[in-house]
């Protein structure tokens, strides 16, 4: 295969079209020779710049060396060393702004799809049976893991490698977190990838026990005093959706994202006999730009909407991932930007039927930096729509925090933690992701598992 | 896997199980509810405990057929499991905490449980019963064939009325109206429960407004996960936007929003009634239930 060195090999993808109906994943991935042809491309550097854009520091240079060569299951073990969800990363990290946006090749040219790689090497372990090392043996000492998305299964992973007996506790009736019931089929295969990466932290000898949800099930200090745990770390995520709090919010057909995405994705109400019931509605208004914004308009579109974006600030602005944006609007997905919701007019039953917008227009730039939109006075606007999914971002849960004592938190409620260790205020609990940081990436909260698995080792270590 | 010990049908289409759940039944007290799921492919179905016993590990559960869920979990026998079994979830009811004890005996309560909400008044009045406090109790049924729970409810309560609306058993009427007789004979309470169906308890809420007794109402909105992280159960109360399943599920019945919460309670009725129809008639249904187009 040739290669132009300043070229990123092209990833097959399924045309816009045809995924625009079906739930089947967007992105086809690398096949050997594409991978081991884009693997030619990296530069190797002794001082590699894309390891310090890793929250996870995956030794990048060393796993696509063996890429290229074509030896794909020593590339996955040194992924796995430091990744123990690599086919989740590969396929929903922001690579632009972390290794990919800190390779040399990028200065000239397109950085090496470094993504993708890590997708192949990962997707073809799976498909080779290769698991990831367990530890050789238990040192006999037990930790609480409570939460299953990405935070909880590296934490997880990483204390069962160094010999552990963990158990991780989830409140759901199936483990993955925001990768289950957040990220839909089309950006993560469920069964294919999602179970498979939950497999394999399991083949480490990490015991998963669901529908159990801690500080009402049990709470943290029996644990500890009663179930033997010698530490616990927290990675309840950021659950709690946000409304406006604008009229006609309470009205039937409006949604929160957590509730439109958990009922299609883990209960997955777009499936064949499955019992969840969904409003498909025939015209959708999604009020957000972030990637769960995208990611709840193109399922309203995927069940047969027409389906809009409304999001208050311009194009340049969308917190969404510049290919997300790009997969939604090749697939039909219509972006009203600059425009806010006043109001959701509802019809005498009690259901949506429109939503009143407000045109803006940007200002001066607010305290994050990003120039603050300003309502243009009379510039408002009725359109017709059945259902309204709000978008607007998510607050941790206080359910945990409100039930262990000595446990801090600050003013938006999350987990006070070290970011070195995930220690918090109360002994030998730990905690990082969205509980800690308020909403984030899935890569993110696992560079915090990996932190406080390191801090939970130190702690125990020296006992 | 959550073993069902113990299945008993108290009505045609209203069933008791008693399900092996340890730290269910470990940690739940009066008032909360749990959330059910028959197997893969079912729903997450949001009951009120009605019973639980630590010692044994059991949860007991009555559910009443309304949708193609209810009616897959009601099959499932004796000896056979539910695939998930979460809980406890929501709020203890205030009246049953150690710690308002003092405060509960100085009052003379009242709970009246209208169909399926007998059930969840029962380990309300037997918690109170265990701590020495006696409250009376009214439940309601449509007719004498319908009604469940009287010896159970009796061997806890003070006074039990049973009310049918056709006067084919007990007194001739509803919850309501017995409530209004006891008043109008010179009972006076301080504090009313009610459980049952929206319509009912928004009736007896009105009521109580009239008759100064406070209210506590159980709420059972629409639910998905159940810990706060959908919205689908969200409320007005006094105004506020409050989540049934975090902040509840009971509430004070005087400032609960009743019009808006029924409204919300119909949002998925088609889709469910679509579910149910599919179920029962499997290949067999053709769009005769005028909405799924199946027939066009």
């Amino acid at each position: 295969m040739e290669v132009n060195v300043l070229v990123r090999v092209p990833v097959r993808e399924q045309d816009p079209k045809v995924r625009a109906t079906n739930f089947e994943e967007v992105c086809l991935g690398y096949d050997a020779d594409e991978a081991m042809a884009e693997a030619t491309r990296c530069l190797n550097c002794k001082n590699a710049q894309c390891v310090k854009g890793c929250p996870v520091s995956i030794n990048i240079p060393a796993f696509i060396e063996q890429v290229k060569l074509g030896n794909f299951t020593e590339a996955y073990q040194i992924i796995s060393e430091s990744s123990a969800l690599p086919a989740v990363c590969g396929r929903v990290c922001p690579q632009e702004s972390q290794c990919e946006g800190k390779c040399i090749r990028g200065f000239k040219g397109d950085p090496v799809s470094i993504g993708k790689l890590e997708r192949f090497v990962a997707d073809t372990a799976r498909e080779n049976g290769v698991k990831p090392k367990k530890a050789e043996k238990l040192n006999g000492k037990k930790v609480a893991v409570i939460g299953s998305g990405p935070a909880g299964l590296t934490c997880a992973g990483d204390l069962a490698k160094l010999g552990y007996e963990v158990t991780i506790f989830e409140a759901l009736h199936a483990a993955g977190g925001v990768l289950s019931y957040g990220i839909p089929e089309f950006r993560l295969p469920k069964d294919k990838v999602v179970a498979a990466e939950v497999e394999n932290v399991k083949s480490l000898g990490v015991k998963i026990e669901t529908n159990v949800v801690i500080g009402k099930s049990t709470k943290i200090d029996e644990l500890m005093a009663e179930e033997g745990f010698d530490a616990v770390f927290i990675g309840s995520g950021a659950g709690l959706p946000r409304f406006m709090g604008i009229p006609g919010e309470q009205a039937n057909g409006v949604f929160s994202a957590n509730e439109f995405l958990t009922r299609n994705n883990l209960m997955k109400a777009f499936k064949e006999g499955y019992e969840t019931p969904i409003s498909r509605g025939k015209k959708v208004v999604v009020v957000g730009g972030g990637n769960v914004a995208m990611d709840a308009a193109r399922t309203a579109l995927r069940l047969g909407a027409e389906t809009h974006i409304v999001y208050r600030r311009g194009e340049e602005e969308l917190p969404a991932r510049a290919e997300e944006v790009h997969h939604a609007k090749e697939e039909g997905v219509i972006f009203d930007l600059l425009q806010n919701p006043t109001e959701i007019l509802v019809d005498e039953n009690g259901w949506v039927k429109g939503i009143r917008i407000i045109k803006m227009e940007l200002g001066e730039p607010d305290e994050s930096g990003r120039r603050s939109p300003v309502e243009i006075p009379g510039s408002e606007y009725e359109i017709a729509c059945d259902t309204v999914i709000m978008s607007l971002g998510t607050s941790p849960n206080p359910l945990i925090s409100s039930t262990t004592p000595g446990l801090d938190i600050n003013r938006r409620k999350c987990i006070v933690a070290n970011e070195e260790t995930g220690a918090t205020s109360k002994a030998a609990v730990f905690a990082g992701g969205d509980a800690v940081t308020g909403a984030a990436t899935v890569i993110l909260a696992m560079g915090a598992g990996k932190a406080a698995a390191k801090g939970i080792d130190e702690l125990l270590s020296a006992r | 896997m959550y073993q069902i010990v113990r299945k008993e049908m108290l009505q045609s289409n209203i069933v008791l199980m008693e399900v092996e759940a340890p730290r269910v039944a470990q940690h739940c007290l009066p008032g909360q509810f749990i959330i059910a799921k028959t197997d893969e492919y079912g729903e997450r179905i949001p009951l009120t405990i009605c019973d639980y016993n630590r010692e044994k590990g059991t949860v007991t559960i009555v559910v009443q057929t309304i949708g193609a869920g209810t009616e897959r979990m009601m099959s499932l026998n004796q000896g056979e499991a539910l695939e998930d079994f979460v809980g406890p979830l929501g709020c203890p009811s205030e009246l049953c905490l150690e710690e308002n004890l003092e405060e509960t005996k100085k009052k003379k309560i009242v709970f009246i449980g209208g169909g399926l909400g007998t059930a969840p008044v029962y380990p309300q009045v037997k918690w109170l019963h265990e701590h020495g406090i006696e409250a009376d109790v009214i439940i309601g049924y449509r007719n004498k064939d319908l009604i469940f729970y009287e010896e159970e409810m009796k061997s806890v309560a003070k006074n039990l009325y049973v009310t049918t609306d056709d006067g084919s058993y007990g007194f001739h009427g509803n919850g309501c109206m017995q409530l209004q007789a006891l008043y109008d004979e010179g009972v006076r309470y301080d504090q009313c429960v009610t459980i049952g169906p929206m319509i009912m308890m928004k009736f007896v809420s009105e009521l109580t407004k009239k008759l100064e007794i406070p209210t506590i109402v159980s709420m059972n909105p629409i639910m998905v996960d159940g810990t706060g992280m959908c919205g689908a159960c969200r409320l007005l109360v006094d105004g506020q936007v409050k989540f049934a399943c975090v902040d509840g599920p009971e509430f004070d019945g005087h400032k609960v929003d009743f019009a808006q919460a029924m409204a919300r309670m119909a949002q998925y009725k088609t889709e469910e009634g679509r579910a149910k129809l599919a179920y029962e008639e499997g290949e067999t249904h053709h769009g005769g239930c005028g909405h799924c187009g199946g027939d066009k």
